[in-house]
């Protein structure tokens, strides 16, 4: 039995402990804000927190979940709408927006961690988010946008 | 489809209403198909009060309910045509609802793709809009006692200036309702000037739901009791199953069964590949199911498909005569005496369209009915091929449209939705197809392979005297007929018979290719490989000439004027030629206009840097595009800028036109870069983004600059015509920065990255 917390409630699994998080999330707790894309870690469309670190979910197996804190778009901001939301409405970033989980996960732990990226910073830490429709300059100014509101 | 009818009075369906959607841990069920009924009239704008047209319904408390019957894959047509719809109307956005239509030809066609929602669609709109506008203002002259004429509408109400009366639209929905539907000539279209939103745009109708993670795609899609099916396809088209053991797999915790599924009967068209299915609880299982399937395969005759072979073949047969489908004057007697010939062969791979979302779809069989949830591009196309598969009517086919995680045509095609309802049949419950990454690579309808031949005679003011190009591709009609191996008008008016030079010698031929792989639209289509070759050997000869390529491309193109297709068979994408005649005076305009704004021959670049530029028409839209590139030593390609101007006529919505070509430009990219599909004994080499990579943040344009042409044409195509200009800026650029000219797509085989 896994014991672990998603989105601050405390979940527990029997399954498959080789079951990537990705699915557990989407299968099991129909938490489906998080999107398959590739399956082997290269895309960033799953992308989660476990324990505030962006994540690959869909290479994560659950077995190594266990204790952890998992954060999913659904639970990024308890109330209304996390900065990183609102800048990438702002800056009108999604055009399909399957991709866009992932990126705004990918973004706001980036800024957790650096409140003032440089466009350097910022493809660094976005060059495992592949966005198909190529809204990559708006997500680049969305960053930057939330940089400038969380700061 | 725009014939006007009041659809509530033609409403059928009595009992067994669909119920509405349930929220369910977070996850929106969608409705299910009910026995006994037939397919269900069931948007709110159905059900609204006043309900003149099958896209639009006002209730009593004033919402408006607007149906969006194309799908939305990420162009915005689903915000954007019912902006057109509330325009129209005078209605108040914040007080707008739109639902997403099921297949259902009482919309007309449905088919998302070729850059035409808003051209076909836009004065459909405008009369679903001014019809119900026209009933309102009808029904408060009613009331009020005055001519209809002194009445008018401002925001969601009607009034009488001169009593200095008003009445909200709900409040006259009723009343509205017991009138006549006024027939077209009777309705008044707003004055420009009075537009709201046409022209300046609004964002996504869904762009919370999108960045909250509530948007449901078809990946998302649930509903109770369905199991999960990952498919082993043949590995080689028009494969087949000998044998197959799937003891191991049902070892697999989770897993259910294993269904095998029917070859298709050639050609493929939309049929499911066949193959074994694995059916299990969730996902996961099923995948590592499959992995465990010991199948042994009869390839068929596609096993002597190799792509490099092909690609000669291509090559050889680009260089003998082929069918003339355009010809002016004598080109052979010119080449014949000239003294300058310069010749090149063009060469554009196989290309995979990865949508971010793989191919998923969910479909229930019951009672001899099937309902699906698909992120399809066509939904009507989903109940044609489901209703032969099963057997059953397609009336009694209802596809659910949810949002599409990427289209680019490759979800126009529905095959995989075909598997679901196949394998939801056989299982006795609802069944969710999900194709991994590899599937979607592997066993995509890919964008033509095409190998080009262009043949010039200069001039001595360097000006082309003769021109031959000649293309070989294997036409997408092959997917319907086995033996279609020549180019079909609809595809070689893409930028192939419609090139836009003044040439007084002109000869365009295409060559016979036979098809081993699915082929199919992927965003630009053929355009992508025309443009490039037309575009880059433009380039090509304008440094033979010794020529700026701006000036000699605007040379090239000659004077303005209306382009006679006389003896050619020009489609025109569909359009009359009346309304979207070829004008190369606008492609002038952008060409000039994208030389001003990107300071062509202004700006100083640093070593390994320069600028290319490229114009093309396509979805009867005129771009033109410069992209800056700079290349260290190591060969690493860098795009600092892309300045792009188009004219697509009336723009609705000039911010999602923006995306669009910032989009097309990062689409571009991926083609240019590193776009190369391969086979080899006709299995496909390639099979997630480590081999066939898309572009990422780091490879992307830094910036995109987009400007829009003020146009007072009508509205033409968005959502493609950014992509072949691109390309072929992009190449050209290269050559301008390195010297090395781009002739075989993707750059990696000049040793760039």
């Amino acid at each position: 039995m896994i014991q672990l917390k998603v989105n601050g409630a405390e979940q527990s699994f029997d399954g498959d402990p080789e079951m990537p998080l990705l699915w557990y999330l989407r299968d099991v707790l129909a938490l489906t804000g998080s999107k398959f894309g590739c399956g082997i870690g290269l895309c960033g469309a799953c992308t989660v927190h476990v324990n505030g670190q962006a994540t690959r979910s869909c290479v994560t197996a659950m077995r190594d979940t266990a204790g952890k804190e998992v954060t999913t778009v659904e639970g990024l901001e308890k109330n209304g709408l996390h900065p990183v939301q609102k800048a990438w409405m702002q800056i009108n970033v999604p055009q399909c927006g399957y991709c866009q989980s992932g990126q705004i996960m990918q973004a706001a732990a980036l800024l957790n961690s650096k409140k003032k990226p440089s466009d350097h910073e910022i493809d660094e830490a976005m060059s495992g988010n592949i966005c198909r429709c190529g809204t990559y300059q708006r997500i680049r100014a969305a960053i930057k946008a939330a940089a400038g509101e969380m700061a | 489809m725009s014939a006007i009818e009041n659809a509530s009075r033609r409403r059928f369906l009595t009992g067994g209403i669909i119920a509405a959607g349930a929220l369910v841990l977070g996850v929106r069920y969608y409705s299910r198909f009910s026995s006994g009924d037939t397919l269900p009239h069931d948007t709110n704008a159905d059900h609204a009060t006043l309900h003149p047209n099958v896209y639009l319904g006002i209730d009593p408390d004033g919402t408006v309910w607007i149906v969006a019957s194309r799908s939305e894959m990420g162009t915005t047509s689903r915000t954007t045509l019912p902006l057109v719809v509330a325009d129209e109307l005078d209605a108040d956005w914040k007080r707008v609802k739109i639902e997403q239509a099921i297949g259902d030809k009482r919309y007309g066609d449905q088919n998302t793709d070729g850059s035409h929602s808003i051209r076909s669609f836009y004065d459909a709109m405008r009369e679903a809009g001014a019809t119900a506008r026209f009933m309102l203002i009808q029904a408060a002259a009613q009331q009020w006692g005055v001519p209809a004429a002194e009445c008018e509408t401002d925001l969601h109400v009607v009034v009488h200036r001169s009593t200095n009366r008003k009445a909200g639209y709900g409040e006259l929905a009723s009343a509205a309702a017991k009138l006549p539907v006024p027939k077209r000539e009777e309705l008044k279209f707003k004055a420009k000037s009075a537009w709201r939103y046409v022209g300046k745009g609004e964002v996504s109708y869904d762009l919370e739901a999108l960045v909250t993670g509530k948007a449901i795609y078809g990946m998302d899609a649930r509903v109770d009791g369905m199991v999960y099916a990952s498919v082993e396809h043949p590995p080689v088209l028009g494969g087949k199953v000998k044998s197959y053991d799937d003891k191991e797999a049902l070892k697999v915790a989770g897993v259910r069964q294993t269904v095998p599924i029917d070859p298709y009967q050639p050609p493929p068209a939309f049929q499911p590949l066949g193959g074994i299915a694995v059916i299990a609880d969730n996902t996961w299982a099923a995948i590592q199911g499959r992995k465990k399937l010991n199948i042994s395969w009869d390839n068929g005759a596609n096993e002597t498909y190799d792509s490099d072979a092909y690609k000669k073949e291509l090559r050889e047969t680009a260089h003998k005569p082929g069918k003339v489908v355009r010809n002016i004057g004598d080109a052979d007697a010119v080449f014949a005496k000239a003294v300058k010939v310069y010749e090149a062969d063009y060469y554009v791979p196989l290309l995979a369209h990865a949508t971010m979302e793989p191919m998923v779809a969910l479909a229930e069989f019951k009672d001899g009915k099937v309902t699906a949830w698909a992120p399809t591009q066509n939904p009507q196309a989903v109940q044609d091929i489901v209703s032969k598969e099963l057997g059953i009517a397609k009336e009694d086919v209802i596809c659910h449209v949810t949002l599409l995680g990427g289209g680019f045509g490759r979800k126009s095609k529905p095959d995989y939705v075909a598997e679901a309802a196949v394998l939801s049949k056989k299982v006795g419950r609802p069944v969710k197809v999900v194709w991994t990454r590899e599937d979607d690579i592997k066993f995509d309808y890919y964008n033509a392979v095409a190998s080009m031949y262009m043949k010039a005679a200069l001039g001595a003011d360097g000006k082309p005297t003769a021109w031959l190009q000649r293309s070989v591709f294997p036409p997408i009609p092959s997917i319907f007929d086995v033996n279609a191996v020549y180019g079909d008008p609809n595809h070689l008016q893409q930028g192939w018979t419609d090139i836009p030079y003044d040439l007084p010698n002109l000869r365009i031929e295409n060559g016979p290719a036979k098809a081993h792989v699915r082929i199919g639209w992927l965003r630009s289509v053929a355009n992508i490989y025309h443009a490039f070759g037309i575009q880059c050997f433009t380039d090509e000869l304008a440094h033979a000439a010794g020529r700026d390529p701006v000036d000699y491309l605007l040379d090239v193109i000659g004077k303005p004027r209306t382009i006679d297709f006389k003896g050619v068979e020009y489609p025109n994408y569909g359009a009359p030629y009346d309304a979207y005649p070829w004008e190369t005076g606008r492609l002038r305009h952008v060409t000039e206009m994208v030389a001003e704004k990107s300071g062509w021959g202004k700006r100083k670049h640093g070593k390994g840097a320069d600028v290319g530029i490229a114009a093309h028409r396509s979805f009867l839209t005129y771009v033109a595009t410069v992209v800056e590139v700079e290349v260290n030593d190591q060969g690493e390609v860098r795009i600092p800028r892309v300045d792009t101007v188009l004219d697509a006529g009336l723009v609705v919505n000039p911010e999602a036109t923006r995306a669009q070509f910032e989009g097309a430009a990062v689409f571009g990219t991926s083609i240019v870069r590193t776009g190369e599909i391969t086979a080899t004994k006709g299995a496909i080499n390639q099979s997630n983004f480590q081999d066939y990579p898309v572009a990422r943040i780091t490879e992307a344009p830094y910036q995109t600059n987009v400007y829009i042409v003020d146009s007072e044409a009508p509205p033409a195509g968005i959502g493609e015509p950014g992509v072949p200009p691109f390309v072929a800026a992009f190449c050209n650029a290269i050559y301008a920065a390195t010297g090395k000219r781009v002739r075989d797509l993707p750059i990696t085989k000049l040793g760039l990255s």
